[in-house]
């Protein structure tokens, strides 16, 4: 029978299968970090179990850590107990671990991909719903909570519900200054917060092909923000090359083997989808969000919406709750609205591709008057190769901070944090309120959008400078 | 895990849409490292900032049971979000729509979270705010929501059902597959990758 892609991958991982009850799943490889796996390890702990697979088992320090003096002590004792807890743990455990101050120290979701412990037709979990990100390579990678975290620790498996598959396709090209953040940003405000719910979404189409794995992983990344079990896209040459020759990829006649396994994984040309959503690459242009949830975005060329302009109550009620935590008004052009500052990083676009694209706009530029800038590379190993290309000082010559490794704004559980009122423009993943700070405002945008904000201090696209 | 079967209690109406976790509750509660305690991080925001919020309400002290909007628990995959209301008092949410992974923690960790029609959420809604003091049961062995003038059936599959009725603990079940897992690890691929 056809298969879709994501049906292969889940095939390959069954463990174990009986009537009337979930699917045994194996899992490849489990990413921990320090928020959401103290109880899991503590949970171990009380039920005298082991890590079953610490090989398969990799954790790094990435939500809580400061991007300024990162060799001192942390500050906030709460975060301080949090990380040493981890550090405890991993060393109780067996479980290898990259704290602050390591060259491999970083976003979880950046450090995978970078090791090339992310490859095709794999099945990857971590205690962090942005987990779709490693569908960018074909493996088949959700977000879990603490109790599956305990789970997999335990036992290397996970008992998982059915899912339904989702073809997103995006045909043609993108114009110049669109990128996949805005594919993503297009895509949830079709199909909403909720449209992906229970759906594995595979991207696809010649859009999808054409991007680099850098955008694929902002693509899948933002999964979960459509309500999306999980995103994927095919492994193809694109996946190959950046693979091949990372720490962990496969050598010689295994790597032969492997990429004719990858080649196999791809959906039957045959094979049906529960859904389908199909949009046009060159009608896509920047886009931006207004709202406190990611679904309610528009064209950056467009105006604020008006709630009256919604059928749907529920709908309506929630652009004016949006407008009024946002002290938006219905009919502002998005170009006229001013930041206080622009966030560049995440495990959205934190990569250094994201950091490449802005630098080019920022360069020879200053950042605006009044508007304070936060790059914040994805990982360690993120910020050594933009040092050795020149971007840091780029972005220190604007006048922007350039940081160290971590989640920072993002959420906003460092010290990284909006105050109550401020407005930024953030390449993260989520708008809602008080994300960034308690008060604090966001829009989310694409790095270029972002660089462009940053020198004009009003929502922007590179084409306006 | 504690077993669930039938619960009886007063409910809130919670009127929005898409509450996602960060405002069930803000990442600044989520540095703790132990299990219990979240119940001040509950809705802090919409608790400290406005008096108008349901839970501010006196005559809704005390309720279990939380109604709410379409798409509840969309966002971080957080299981405190579940400790929250749990460790709040709640005992069942129900809703038209919830976000994957809450679901999935929900039913994990024993807070039974149970799909209505958003039709049905409405008439609930209209019942307790009518009525503060009257009472909805979440009944899982007949999969059945009652209250005053109400009766509406609801899905869950046997399995979870089961777990939940049982207060079964996941990893304890998994571990009676371990030939399974350890046949499994035998035949997977040797160029998988490893961490060391």
């Amino acid at each position: 029978m056809a298969r879709t892609m994501a049906e292969k991958v889940w095939e390959e991982h069954v463990v174990r299968r009986a009537e009337g009850e979930p699917d045994l799943l194996y899992i490849d490889l489990h990413l921990v970090h320090e928020v959401t796996s103290p109880q899991a390890f503590e949970g171990l702990r009380l039920a005298g179990r082991s890590v079953r697979r610490p090989d398969l088992t990799i954790a790094t320090e990435d939500h809580n850590v400061p991007t300024e003096n990162i060799l001192g002590p942390i500050a906030d004792k709460v975060s301080r107990t949090q990380i040493e807890t981890l550090r405890k743990n991993a060393a109780e455990f067996g479980v290898r671990l990259f704290p602050m101050g390591d060259l491999d120290q970083g976003i979880v979701h950046v450090v995978g991909p970078q090791l090339g412990l992310t490859q095709p037709g794999m099945t990857i979990v971590c205690g962090d719903s942005h987990t779709s990100t490693h569908g960018a390579f074909g493996a088949l990678a959700f977000g879990i909570g603490t109790s599956q975290v305990e789970h997999v620790l335990a036992t290397q498996t996970l008992p998982m519900a059915p899912f339904k598959t989702m073809a997103v396709t995006v045909n043609g090209t993108l114009k110049p200054g669109v990128t996949a953040k805005d594919i993503i940003l297009a895509v949830i405000a079709k199909i909403g917060t909720g449209g992906g719910q229970g759906y594995v979404i595979e991207y696809r189409g010649e859009a999808i092909r054409a991007l680099s794995m850098e955008a694929r992983m902002t693509i899948c990344n933002m999964s979960i923000e459509a309500g999306a079990r999980a995103g994927m896209i095919a492994p193809d040459d694109t996946t190959f090359d950046y693979i091949k020759g990372r720490p962990h990829a496969p050598e010689g006649a295994e790597w032969d083997a492997a990429v004719a396994h990858w080649k196999s994984l791809s959906t039957d040309d045959d094979a049906v989808f529960d859904a389908e959503v199909v949009l046009e690459a060159d009608e896509l242009s920047p886009f931006v969000t207004w709202g406190t949830n990611p679904g309610q975005g528009v064209p950056l060329d467009s105006t604020v919406p008006d709630p009256a302009g919604y059928d749907d109550p529920t709908e309506r009620a929630a652009a004016e709750k949006a407008l009024a935590y946002m002290d938006l008004r219905p009919g502002t052009p998005l170009r006229e609205i001013g930041v206080d500052t622009v966030f560049l990083g995440s495990c959205t676009n934190g990569r250094i591709e994201d950091l490449r694209a802005a630098a080019e706009i920022i360069k020879g530029r200053k950042v605006a008057d009044g508007v304070r800038m936060l790059v914040v590379p994805g990982s360690m190993r993120v910020k050594e190769q933009a040092n050795a290309e020149g971007l840091g000082e780029v972005f220190t010559a604007a006048g922007a901070e350039w940081r160290e490794a971590g989640c920072s704004m993002c959420l906003g559980m460092n010290p990284d944090q909006l105050k109550p009122g401020e407005r930024s423009a953030s390449t993260s993943n989520r708008n809602f309120e008080g994300r960034q700070g308690k008060g604090g405002r966001t829009h989310l945008v694409s790095p270029l959008v972002a660089a462009a904000t940053a020198v004009r201090g009003t929502l922007s696209s590179p084409a306006d400078l | 895990m504690e077993k669930f079967t039938v619960h009886t209690g007063r409910a809130v109406p919670l009127r929005h849409s898409n509450v996602d976790t960060d405002q069930i509750i803000p990442a600044v509660y989520l540095k703790r490292v132990s299990r219990t305690g979240f119940e001040d991080g509950l809705f802090a925001a919409w608790r400290a900032n406005d008096p108008e919020f349901v839970l501010n309400k006196p005559e809704y002290t005390g309720a279990t049971v939380l109604i709410a909007g379409p798409d509840f628990g969309t966002g971080s995959s957080r299981e405190h979000a579940v400790w929250a209301l749990q460790d709040y008092g709640f005992k069942a949410v129900l809703a038209s729509r919830f976000g994957d992974i809450f679901r999935g923690n929900s039913l994990k960790g024993g807070l039974l979270t149970v799909v209505l029609a958003q039709e049905v959420i409405e008439r609930l809604w209209a019942m307790v705010e009518a009525d503060p003091t009257a009472e909805v049961t979440v009944d899982l062995q007949e999969r059945e929501v009652r209250a005053p003038g109400i009766t509406e059936p609801f899905e869950l599959d046997d399995y979870t059902r089961w777990r939940l009725m049982e207060g079964l603990d996941d990893i304890a079940l998994t571990l009676r597959q371990t030939e399974a897992i350890d046949g499994y690890e035998q035949r997977r691929k040797s160029w998988l990758p490893v961490t060391r």
